[in-house]
């Protein structure tokens, strides 16, 4: 069992939760209460990665953080480090793929409140912070709690695009994914095996969980 | 707080300008699409397109000279919408409480309390929006709405989703609270008898437009036009022939073979449309010695005779107008003493007082 792999992989979950739920919620919210022009494709463009090949993702990825251009200028001078190859490169790599499993749930759950209950928010003269944190975004939980949960499953088990922004480094981009498929080449189908059940165990019972809470909840709203 | 309005916008059509008496309950009485619902959120602040006035108390709300639009959560409105918008995961005092932020939280308790008591609800205080009936949701979005003491209470079609005998018990409440806080009300129904026992000053509209605004009994006896007189349920509109005034100078109409006095402040000669209440249409005891003092007889013949509860609706046709029929509402008592059936002939009597004139198409901006 390669734990170190599976840490990374927690680490980069986490991580990539961190710093993309904030953003999914606030974009999220944007689409479902704004309507305007060439907001499909907008829509469209954060659903990219659902329908591109992995590997196209990851290759743009890595032409984007390369020494030659500004992003990876940028974060070469910062950090004194390339940003393809690297934890951080992985970070961004891991958001942009998973955008449309966080964005999508949590803008769904934003269009599901009716208008109405937005005007009375209004009319109770809650401003739009308290209206946001009083009232939307508790209406908004299942959805929000599903995106989480999306994204985190989805990390953890993403292969493609960390190969080819991340590479194989063991502590650095070797993730859970990775280290099943060396496994695997080498044969040692045993360790492979392990991991690929312990993943299989976590992402089930992520869902499983995630998927009654919501399931609970939405009764709740619905009888009510 | 007096309310002066104007409103216009294109889709769907509203052309609007009213204003709604201080301290009253003034109910917008329409068909479904007139245009109600997107004047009470003007006045709410919700409406987001067109041009809109509202003015309250002679303080500009919204002003389309100048782009000024008072914030809706700044205005002192507290509005209870149709389906009521309870926030689902708040108990019924957490509704309540939302409205009341402004406040320290020391004190909104004992708000929360007082606002569920007067619509008599306290025991429901722990209940969510799903564990309430259509009627206890109506009173908790009622206490929310009171709880700012907000000085205009806006009613948006409140009583459309509960039973007869709630409403019953709702209007008494609204009527007890209205007492009780002084607030101007607007309500928006497209309930005749609901505007009728809630209401003290009456809007007709349709389409987006005014048609008519006055006191209730003013308005309900006095339709100004067609459209008027269709929203306020009247079946009984005719053409009829405006003619030479009487010797004591009152305006006489013929109707097909019949004269009859109208009462109304000189309507011009020549072709006028006109209508009566079915329950101004009075039979008339052939056993009584009416003589000269019978205003305005007409022979009829009864056509139909439906009984609804406590009353009954009679269909006549008068005597050489064979196309019209004419619609009575009679007390079911009333019909006990004197029985009418299909093919007899009766005489009815139509005040002078009960015909009213109406605007044509072409006279209704006037």
């Amino acid at each position: 069992m390669d734990w170190q792999a599976i840490l990374l992989s927690l680490r980069l979950a986490a991580v990539t939760l961190l710093v993309l739920l904030p953003l999914a919620i606030a974009v999220g919210w944007w689409l479902a209460v704004t309507p305007f022009r060439g907001k499909a494709w907008i829509e469209g463009l954060l659903a990219l990665p659902l329908v591109l090949p992995p590997t196209v993702i990851g290759f743009y990825l890595l032409v984007a953080m390369g020494s030659h251009t500004w992003l990876g200028q940028l974060y070469e001078r910062l950090a004194g480090q390339t940003l393809a190859f690297s934890f951080t490169g992985l970070v961004v790599a891991s958001v942009v793929f998973n955008i449309p499993f966080a964005v999508q749930p949590v803008q769904r759950a934003f269009e599901a409140i009716p208008p109405e209950i937005r005007e009375a928010a209004q009319c109770c003269g809650l401003t739009f912070w308290q209206a946001f944190r009083k009232i939307e975004l508790p209406l908004a939980w299942p959805g929000i709690l599903s995106a989480a949960v999306m994204t985190f499953a989805h990390t953890l088990g993403e292969f493609g695009v960390v190969l080819m922004v991340g590479g194989n480094i063991p502590g650095e981009t070797k993730t859970v994914a990775i280290s099943i498929y060396d496994h695997a080449q080498a044969f040692d189908l045993e360790a492979a095996g392990q991991m690929a059940l312990l993943l299989l165990l976590i992402s089930l019972v992520t869902i499983a969980v995630s998927y009654g809470f919501v399931a609970r909840l939405m009764q709740q709203r619905r009888a009510a | 707080m007096s309310v002066e309005l104007e409103l216009r916008h294109d889709g769907p059509p509203l052309d609007f300008a009213a204003t709604f008496p201080a301290g009253r309950i003034t109910a917008l009485l329409g068909p479904s699409g007139s245009g109600k619902t997107s004047i009470l959120r003007a006045i709410a602040g919700l409406l987001r397109h067109g041009r809109q006035m509202v003015r309250v108390d002679g303080e500009p709300w919204s002003d389309p000279r100048t782009g000024w639009r008072l914030p809706a959560r700044l205005r002192p409105v507290g509005l209870v919408p149709q389906h009521y918008a309870l926030f689902p995961h708040l108990t019924a005092q957490g509704n309540v409480e939302m409205a009341l932020q402004h406040l320290p939280p020391s004190l909104r308790a004992q708000r929360v309390r007082r606002a569920l008591a007067l619509v008599q609800v306290e025991e429901l205080a722990t209940r969510h929006p799903r564990e309430l009936s259509g009627g206890q949701k109506q009173r908790v979005a009622v206490a929310r709405a009171i709880a700012r003491e907000p000085r205009l209470l806006l009613l948006d079609e409140p009583f459309s989703a509960v039973d007869r005998g709630t409403k019953r018990s709702l209007y008494v409440e609204i009527l007890r609270l209205h007492e009780a806080l002084g607030a101007t009300v607007v309500v928006v129904t497209h309930d005749l008898d609901e505007a009728a026992q809630l209401a003290s000053h009456l809007c007709l509209v349709h389409a987006g437009r005014l048609l008519q605004s006055g006191a209730t009994a003013e308005v309900l006896a006095h339709p100004c036009c067609e459209e008027a007189a269709r929203l306020l349920d009247i079946p009984n509109v005719f053409d009829g022939q405006i003619g030479t005034a009487d010797a004591g100078g009152q305006a006489l109409m013929r109707w097909g073979p019949h004269t009859l006095r109208v009462a109304d402040r000189g309507p011009p000669r020549g072709h006028l449309r006109w209508a009566i209440q079915p329950g101004n249409v009075l039979l008339v005891r052939p056993d009584k010695p009416w003589d000269s003092h019978l205003e305005n007889p007409v022979d009829a013949r009864v056509l139909e005779r439906v009984d609804l509860g406590s009353d009954a609706l009679v269909w006549l046709t008068p005597a050489g107008l064979e196309n019209v029929r004419l619609q009575m509402r009679l007390p079911a008592r009333a019909l006990r003493r004197f029985p009418v059936r299909p093919g007899q002939e009766v005489t009815v009597c139509l005040r002078a007082a009960d015909i009213v004139p109406l605007r044509t198409p072409g006279e209704q901006g006037a």
